[in-house]
């Protein structure tokens, strides 16, 4: 069959970016919430923010079934190990969203019992600032792990290790706002 | 009678100080006539309940003559009463009678102030730690203790992405 003969309605594209497609319109979050942020979460998942409408409400309560733990609230190092088991009982492919100021850094509770953030010991996709964020800054946040999804891909541990390119979207530049407020750039458009 | 006067008749020579604080009523014990002070409060003050212990540590207070203070406070369920009971200990070894045998409640109450500060209690049927992981050595709350830890938060495997 030529490809003049493909009607408009048939889309033309690798087997790879269908997978990512659709894995990125239905994550299953693992909701570890130990704190404030929890109740962020539990406001982001219920009717009135809604976190259906991008394919993420089904929340399980057992690590095997779900690909997206969202770590919301803070850590101590009695609930580290917990965590990390969790983390390496989840299926691959997975991903990690450190939700609210404790998870990324500790926020303000820098005492000898509270892990300084989650990322020093399980890989983090995305963060997302606050305390606690609000439901809009999670959805944000998941937008772009969506984002990220789509274009890196669904690979396991063994074949990141073989990576050798970096993927997925660019860096967060931090100089990039100072270069747009003194008007030298302009916004980049996302597309 | 109220407990003042109950145990200023039992117990005239023992150093008992007593001290007042609008609804609290204080008495420091020397730590030797402990187990008869808070005998003597259970069975003859009517004081059933023991609501908590807790301690502080006097290091580096400038008129302070022991270093940790240990604090009883106690209940008397039909009256209302309440009274607090307090003694000294000192390093090296601070310890104290366990008053598990007096109140069941010092239990737990026992096992987390030798866990933040390291007193330990003789005659508690299980002394261990309850807060913190069996594995930590020190004592957190006693104030040569720094507040961000000796690096015990950070004491954990790293699991990269391509390990999970």
């Amino acid at each position: 069959m030529a490809v003049k003969d493909i009607p408009d309605n048939v889309f033309m594209t690798t087997l790879d970016a269908a997978a990512n497609w659709s894995r990125a319109n239905s994550l299953w979050p693992m909701p570890f919430a130990t704190a404030c942020c929890g109740i962020e979460l539990m406001a982001t998942a219920s009717s009135r923010f809604d976190l259906s409408r991008f394919g993420a409400e089904v929340m399980r309560f057992s690590p095997r079934q779900c690909d997206l733990m969202i770590v919301a609230g803070r850590v101590v190092m009695k609930m580290l190990p917990v965590l990390q088991r969790i983390w390496l009982q989840m299926p691959e492919p997975k991903w990690c969203i450190s939700m609210g100021a404790c998870a990324c850094t500790g926020g303000v509770f820098d005492t000898y019992a509270v892990v300084q953030g989650v990322d020093r010991f399980i890989p983090v996709d995305m963060y997302v600032p606050g305390c606690p964020p609000r439901p809009e800054q999670l959805i944000a946040g998941i937008i772009a792990l969506q984002d990220k999804v789509i274009k890196t891909g669904t690979f396991n541990g063994r074949e990141f290790a073989k990576r050798t390119v970096a993927m997925g979207p660019p860096p967060f530049d931090a100089d990039e706002l100072i270069r747009i407020r003194e008007g030298n750039e302009q916004l980049p458009v996302l597309n | 009678m109220s407990h003042q006067e109950l145990l200023q008749t039992r117990f005239p020579a023992a150093g008992l100080v007593f001290s007042d604080f609008r609804d609290n009523h204080r008495v420091q014990v020397p730590k030797e006539r402990l187990v008869e002070v808070l005998t003597c409060l259970k069975t003859e003050g009517g004081f059933d309940m023991l609501v908590d212990i807790t301690a502080v540590d006097y290091l580096e207070y400038e008129d302070a003559d022991d270093r940790f203070g240990v604090v009883y406070v106690l209940l008397n369920t039909s009256t209302g009463e309440r009274t607090i009971v307090k003694t000294f200990v000192n390093d090296p070894d601070p310890t104290l009678p366990s008053m598990y045998p007096l109140w069941k409640s010092a239990d737990w109450t026992e096992r987390e102030v030798y866990d933040m500060f390291g007193i330990k209690f003789e005659g508690h049927p299980d002394l261990r730690r309850i807060l913190m992981p069996d594995e930590f050595t020190t004592f957190p709350l006693r104030k040569d203790y720094p507040l961000k830890g000796r690096g015990e938060r950070h004491n954990f495997p790293v699991i990269t992405r391509s390990e999970s």
